[in-house]
């Protein structure tokens, strides 16, 4: 692969019927671009959960997708409540979803943990009332 | 073991994906919370659950999943359905619970999820 690839996916805050498409989108690409299927498979289970928490708690949001020769880089930025205490909301269990998404699955409070588990590098920029921002990290070798 | 003995074997309706019924199962995993499923389930895998949202067709999806299978003589939502449809991916009913439906998924070789 020679130049760096990029691409940018909007994600609706609240629509659960679209829920999803982005972390699809993102998976097929990586693997049109050939990249190592392991590596696929853990940024594929960090988009969805970064994804879901846009879906869940944000009023909007965008995933960036970079690809360069040595990375996988998703840049997660939403417009929403932000996240008052990152080290609780780390914990794995900790959870603030209603009981409507704890019926629907979700809120199992192994979002982040996930992400983190997942990535090589994960950053978390927050401001409560204005949104969030991950940068998520995978090495492609 | 591919879908349709599992189907045969347990009795399944098959509520959407019929012609995708020869495709071997690796595992099988049984979890009503997504974020578990999407982190320890495998390509392959049979899922058993309750949930029958719409949210279950991409988590299928992103894990290249076999099949879902729902327990409890459920049905998939209508939006799930079509969704399902549209993504290629099967959903089972089972009228067992999920322990039970596990438990003959076992029997019937279906040991672990990798």
């Amino acid at each position: 692969m020679g130049k760096p690839f990029s691409h940018s996916f909007i994600v609706e805050g609240r629509n659960f019927v679209q829920a999803g498409t982005a972390s699809t989108k993102i998976k097929t690409m990586l693997k049109e671009l050939g990249i190592d299927g392991g590596v696929v498979r853990r940024v594929a289970i960090a988009t969805y959960e970064a994804e879901m928490n846009i879906v869940m708690y944000a009023n909007s949001g965008t995933v960036v997708l970079e690809v360069t020769p040595e990375v996988v880089r998703l840049n997660v930025n939403d417009r929403g409540p932000g996240i008052s205490d990152i080290d609780l909301a780390m914990q794995e269990g900790y959870s603030t979803a209603t009981p409507e998404m704890r019926e629907m699955g979700f809120g199992a409070g192994m979002g982040l943990p996930n992400i983190k588990k997942n990535a090589d590098d994960l950053r978390i920029k927050s401001t409560v009332g204005e949104g969030t921002n991950l940068e998520i990290t995978f090495r492609i070798n | 073991m591919n879908l349709s003995e599992i189907v045969k074997n347990l009795d399944l309706v098959v509520c959407c994906g019929e012609e995708k019924l020869q495709q071997q199962v690796t595992g099988g995993y049984v979890s009503d919370l997504l974020s578990d499923v999407i982190a320890n389930s495998a390509a392959g895998n049979v899922w058993a659950t309750m949930q029958v949202h719409v949210n279950i067709v991409a988590v299928a999806v992103l894990k290249e999943l076999a099949a879902i299978i729902l327990v409890q003589g459920r049905s998939p939502a209508e939006d799930t359905l079509r969704k399902a449809r549209e993504e290629n991916v099967t959903i089972l009913s089972s009228k067992l619970p999920a322990y039970e439906t596990a438990g003959r998924l076992y029997e019937l070789g279906i040991g672990s999820r990798k």
